[in-house]
């Protein structure tokens, strides 16, 4: 397999805060995509957001926490 | 044709539904289940046409708004999710069948109900209220408008009575979404039912529901939900929770450029022009001998709704003529709202309903006046 680099990725409680935040970032410029949600955050299936870890810190100030479930780091 | 059978399903939709409709066949995967283009995409149009619903009823949040496929699931879901054994429901006899089977499902398992009169013209009897409170005396069911007279409920009494004894307020929109002005905070709704292929002008196999925040609706049906798959329980979070399946992604996008298009034009507007439309017919109709219209048509807020019989001639053979020959559509029958039927004294010979669209002409109106005043004439 390719190797794997380290990023960001936040997750959702429903499919409809994953679209929320995916329009908001697309509004604000935020770097990032939706993505399949990776098994080291669950065990199920869903949507994430995949950032670069440099990305994330440079606009974590302006991410509202309250809009995402949980947010790790993950080898992808 | 003229189509004036509005109130069971709007016929005429703006092409913006067609095409976007197609669209989301063409292109559109299952919502919520992957992150591939088509998938997301499909996401995207659920999304917009939450937020469309939302806006359209001012809730507070699109998450309030759940999608089902017509009223009658979403009041399922709402009747079927927040009652218990013991508990006691004030409704009314203007209900559709849509609202009155759920609640007699309910009173099946210990649930009480108490239903509100009318008076001659058909207008709820607000006054009978107070009397049926009791202390375990928990919700007001009401529609917003009769589907077979048009007389609109006056929805901040409702609420306030409904605020004054802590009682759920809960509203089938059936009749009014999209052809009234409705403003769920405003008025303190709880739960409002609403369907998409009446007056917001999508593609039948829509509907839904909003919901208070912080109200939790027990779920009609579970299952797939795209998130936590390995739960044995079914997520609560609003809307996945009263959303299991797929949904109608091709209706919802038909439905969402139905709602955006009454947006942009503006419901007060398309609502004055559907009154006028309603008066127009009424006044060429009203004074006619051997017509009785039933209701008040001339009361506010009314759905743009005239309903009719012409002597003591069945409403059905009265509905077929027109159509075979006069090409004009009604409906005729029994409206599915049994108890308004018996109030009015029409349980036997139904009613003619003449139901209207702002897409309608004067000039149709008028031809089916002039129409009801030859079968008139006749009778």
């Amino acid at each position: 397999m390719r190797i794997k680099k380290t990023y960001v990725v936040l997750s959702f409680h429903t499919t409809l805060e994953a679209m929320e935040w995916e329009k908001q970032c697309a509004e604000c410029g935020v770097p990032g995509r939706i993505i399949p949600l990776p098994r080291e955050i669950s065990a199920g299936c869903g949507l994430a957001w995949r950032m670069l870890p440099e990305e994330f810190e440079q606009w974590q100030h302006k991410l509202d926490p309250a809009r995402y479930d949980a947010v790790a780091a993950v080898e992808q | 044709m003229i189509y004036l059978d509005n109130a069971a399903t709007t016929l005429h939709k703006p092409l913006q539904v067609e095409q976007a409709m197609l669209d989301a066949l063409r292109t559109a995967g299952n919502p919520g289940r992957g992150a591939h283009e088509p998938t997301l995409h499909a996401s995207r149009l659920v999304y917009a046409a939450r937020c469309a619903v939302a806006k359209l009823l001012n809730a507070p949040d699109p998450s309030c708004i759940a999608f089902t496929s017509n009223a009658t699931q979403a009041l399922n879901t709402a009747l079927g999710g927040l009652f218990r054994q013991g508990d006691h429901i004030i409704t009314t006899i203007c209900e559709h069948n849509s609202v009155l089977r759920p609640l007699y499902h309910l009173r099946e398992i210990g649930v009480n109900l108490s239903f509100t009169g009318v008076d001659e013209k058909g207008r709820l009897r607000y006054d009978q209220w107070e009397g049926f409170l009791r202390p375990e005396t928990r919700a007001l069911v009401v529609t917003g408008a009769s589907n077979v007279t048009g007389n609109g409920t006056d929805l901040a009494r409702a609420a306030e009575f409904a605020h004054r004894h802590g009682l759920l307020l809960i509203v089938d929109a059936a009749q009014t979404a999209g052809e009234l002005p409705l403003n769920v905070q405003v008025l303190g709704i709880d739960v409002l039912c609403f369907t998409g292929h009446k007056a917001l002008l999508g593609p039948q196999g829509t509907g839904g529901l909003y919901v208070r925040p912080g109200l939790s609706v027990r779920p009609l049906v579970v299952g797939g939900s795209g998130v936590h798959s390995f739960d044995e329980q079914h997520p609560a979070q609003m809307p996945t929770a009263l959303e299991a399946g797929t949904l109608n992604v091709p209706g919802l996008a038909g439905l969402c450029a139905g709602v955006e298009w009454i947006l942009a034009q503006g419901v007060e507007t398309l609502a004055r022009r559907e009154q006028a439309l309603t008066v127009l017919f009424y006044e060429r109709i009203r004074d006619l001998p051997n017509v009785k219209i039933y209701g008040d048509p001339e009361m506010t807020p009314r759905a743009p709704i005239v309903s009719l019989n012409i002597g003591d001639e069945d409403s059905a053979r009265i509905a077929d003529i027109l159509w075979e020959e006069y090409g004009i559509c009604v409906r005729a029958g029994a409206h599915c709202a049994p108890l308004m039927h018996k109030a009015l004294g029409t349980a036997e010979q139904g009613t003619v309903r003449f139901s209207f669209s702002h897409f309608n002409t004067e000039a149709e109106v008028l031809q089916a006046a002039a129409a009801v005043r030859e079968l008139a004439q006749e009778a």
